[in-house]
């Protein structure tokens, strides 16, 4: 921050500031500064917003999908992720439900075990490939215990690198406690380093997904959440505005809004459908082609539903999913590692794909649905 | 609370899309005194009480006219006003379907340290004029603050001082059951190019939009008045087309779609060329989750004025060229204006004042 407002300082705003030329005067440019490869950016985000598709998020990092495999017995060894990674990646007609997917650094560069790189794979059935860029969450000193996602130095060079191997999209995944206040400063830092994110990612040919993630931890009740995220929300746009990035080229990740997972009253799809649109009504400009939900800790259920009831009628973005846990939960139970269960897990995947696709389209109903796959994912102060 | 939910918030969420209904738009009345004295010198009319009544009678009792707007703005003076049958204009306007809007800035004064650029004054009372503009028959009130495009301007002081000054009147108009219109008008001086002023205009917009959070506004209860995105008056013109893809892109990335209308400024276009470029605008196949309206002062009134001229005799004529231009408009918010065959006197006048001052 401290360097935005030096520029501001040297800006010749001033008559008293003598000599100095405005860096705003250009002329006969369609953008502010224009965005490198902008037409590129423009179209990759559109595919990924298409009617009735949605995002798979994959990109545990090696930890978490640690955790992932833990869970049904499976060591954490490469081996294990990438079979975990080809069954997912090599689901047929996955592409007529998901239109992108979020690969984790190593996933990026890996292959099938008969040598097709995952990245053809899935361009293959018009998936376009994603990268997680950012570092992590690590404690925002000077605040109320909040933290701060770290992932700008070297970003340049690496998203380049991530553009030769294929990725036409990043995401960075940033978070805001309300438990916690949220803090000015926690705000302030989580959308400056998500606009700075996005200004290097379309630098280099990557759509930024926007991800400030609110939460749900707290016992806080839905109108709170409504007040945080448009706080949220605001500033993201704005500092997204200051970096003169694209909004035609971007796609955002946002947690639906909703009462804090200890509050004492559930709230039903309608209602979170109706404060969540309220939000991105009052805050998300229609220049920004798609809105592909977190799922944050719903089961898979409850965030087919809720991202349904939200399509009810026209909206002026793409409203859609990118789900890891809603998508994924099944699955993994389906597989527990055996070769044998492969193609029942994979249908398990189009299942789940297929029922978000019509909540895309505003088409879905929950009858038919596995008790399994209504069974919350929530846990307290979830790290990745 | 994210945003003002007190006692007025239905009326002003349901004011606020009213002023945007489809085939409506606002007539901008609101020339302070020394303004109109300007309109009527120049039709060498006197510049007293009964004159400037006078004139807006003649506007507001066109037969017909008021089908086309739901929205005048008045100067102060005009709110108390009758017709000469002694009936209140905001009375004439209640039972046209219009509803009264009130002026409550105080004009502009200059920023120490910039090169000539201004603030918006009004602050000070306007809770108390607010509450008795309401019960004066107001439903909506109109704030503009002033900015420039030159090579180091809007300076970001001008832009933050004035999105400041517009959302601090915006959420006092709330409190007091008043629809504040927010107008950032870029004034359209200077050599620049469209692209020059698309850019600005959304470096406005964006700082205009993050105030009105800030200061919790709720953003349904408001409309904008804009410029329309064009080149500089010393700058070649472009086609309506074109004015109306910057301005609509602008528009997307920067307002978001809980504000029901935007009801444009003319900011000195001819009264034919506004409302073919609004005409554009809303004939453009994009992403609209807002009307596009107008708010015409000049752009409505010029040939009008020309036709009075001051005498009574001719209060047909000059109805007729007012009712001629309201439908016009009217026609332009739904993309059907066909353009003029035979434009009335003053009709393709530009009327761009350089440096223009209220």
């Amino acid at each position: 921050m401290a360097c935005s407002s030096f520029v501001k300082l040297n800006a010749a705003s001033s008559s008293w500031i003598a000599g100095h030329h405005s860096v705003n005067h250009r002329t006969g440019s369609a953008a502010r500064f224009p965005t490198r490869r902008a037409d590129e950016l423009v179209k990759t985000a559109k595919s990924i917003a298409s009617p009735g598709r949605g995002i798979l998020a994959i990109d545990e990092s090696n930890a978490t999908c640690g955790k992932r495999l833990g869970s049904i017995g499976l060591d954490n060894t490469e081996t294990n992720r990438q079979a975990y990674r080809q069954l997912l990646l090599t689901t047929p007609g996955l592409g007529d439900y998901i239109s992108g997917a979020i690969l984790f650094e190593e996933t990026l560069y890996q292959s099938t075990t008969d040598g097709n790189k995952f990245v053809d794979c899935l361009r293959d059935q018009n998936i376009v490939p994603g990268i997680k860029v950012d570092k992590g969450l690590v404690p925002l000193p000077g605040s109320n215990n909040e933290s701060w996602c770290q992932g700008l130095d070297g970003l340049a060079s690496r998203s380049a690198e991530y553009y030769k191997q294929g990725a036409r999209f990043a995401k960075w995944r940033t978070v805001v406690s309300i438990p916690c206040g949220p803090s000015a400063l926690a705000v302030k830092e989580a959308a400056w380093g998500l606009a700075r994110y996005a200004a290097i990612s379309q630098d280099n040919g990557l759509v930024p997904i926007v991800e400030p993630e609110i939460l749900l931890d707290g016992d806080h009740p839905i109108e709170r959440t409504l007040q945080v995220a448009e706080q949220v929300w605001s500033e993201v746009f704005y500092y997204l505005a200051e970096n003169n990035v694209t909004f035609e080229g971007i796609l955002l990740k946002p947690s639906m809004v909703t009462p804090g997972a200890e509050h004492k009253e559930k709230a039903s799809p309608d209602t979170i459908a109706n404060y969540t649109l309220t939000m991105l009504k009052r805050r998300v400009p229609p220049a920004v082609p798609g809105i592909m939900f977190l799922s944050g800790g719903q089961s898979e259920v409850e965030a087919t539903l809720n991202l349904n009831a939200m399509n009810q009628s026209p909206n002026p973005w793409h409203v859609s999913f990118s789900y890891a846990r809603a998508l994924q939960n099944t699955v993994l139970k389906t597989w527990q590692g055996r070769p044998e269960n492969i193609e029942a897990a994979q249908k398990s995947l189009l299942v789940r794909a297929k029922a978000n696709s019509l909540a895309q389209l505003g088409k879905y109903s929950a009858e038919g649905e596995s008790e399994e796959a209504k069974k919350g994912m929530f846990v307290k102060g979830y790290t990745y | 609370m994210s945003c003002y939910r007190g006692k007025y918030s239905d009326e002003l969420i349901a004011n606020a899309a009213y002023i945007g209904t489809p085939g409506k738009g606002i007539l901008a009345a609101d020339e302070s005194t020394g303004t109109i004295g300007k309109r009527l010198s120049s039709i060498n009319v006197e510049n007293v009480e009964s004159n400037r009544r006078a004139l807006r009678e003649l506007l507001f009792t066109t037969p017909g006219a008021l089908q086309y707007l739901s929205g005048v703005i008045l100067f102060e003076e005009t709110l108390y006003q009758k017709t000469a049958a002694g009936k209140p204009f905001v009375d004439v306007m209640k039972e046209g379907g219009v509803l009264p809007g009130i002026k409550v800035d105080k004009g502009t004064v200059e920023l120490a340290g910039t090169n000539g650029e201004t603030t918006t004054q009004g602050l000070d009372g306007l809770a108390q004029r607010c509450q008795q503009y309401y019960a004066a028959g107001a439903r909506f009130a109109k704030w503009r603050a002033v900015l420039k495009i030159g090579p180091n301007e809007p300076s970001q002081l001008a832009i933050n001082d004035n999105a400041n000054g517009l959302a601090r009147y915006a959420i006092i108009c709330q409190e007091n059951g008043l629809v504040p219109i927010v107008e950032p008008e870029i004034l359209v001086d200077g050599p620049h190019d469209i692209a020059k002023c698309a850019d600005v205009t959304e470096r406005v917009l964006a700082a205009c939009y993050k105030a009105l959070n800030d200061h919790h506004v709720l953003l349904e209860g408001t409309l904008l008045k804009p410029n329309m995105v064009t080149p500089g008056s010393d700058s070649p013109k472009v086609a309506p087309e074109v004015v109306a893809e910057y301005t609509v892109r602008a528009l997307q990335r920067t307002m978001p779609p809980a504000v029901p209308a935007v009801v444009f400024l003319s900011g000195g276009q001819s009264e034919e060329e506004a409302t073919v470029n609004l005409n554009a605008m809303n004939k453009l196949k994009a992403k609209k989750p807002w009307s596009l309206s107008f708010s015409f002062g000049r752009a409505l009134q010029q040939s009008t004025l020309k036709a009075w001229s001051g005498k009574e005799e001719n209060i047909g004529k000059a109805q007729a060229a007012f009712l001629t231009r309201c439908k016009a408009n009217s026609e332009a918010t739904l993309g059907t204006y066909k353009g003029s065959s035979s434009l009335s006197e003053g009709a393709s006048e530009s009327l761009h004042v350089k440096d223009y001052k209220y």
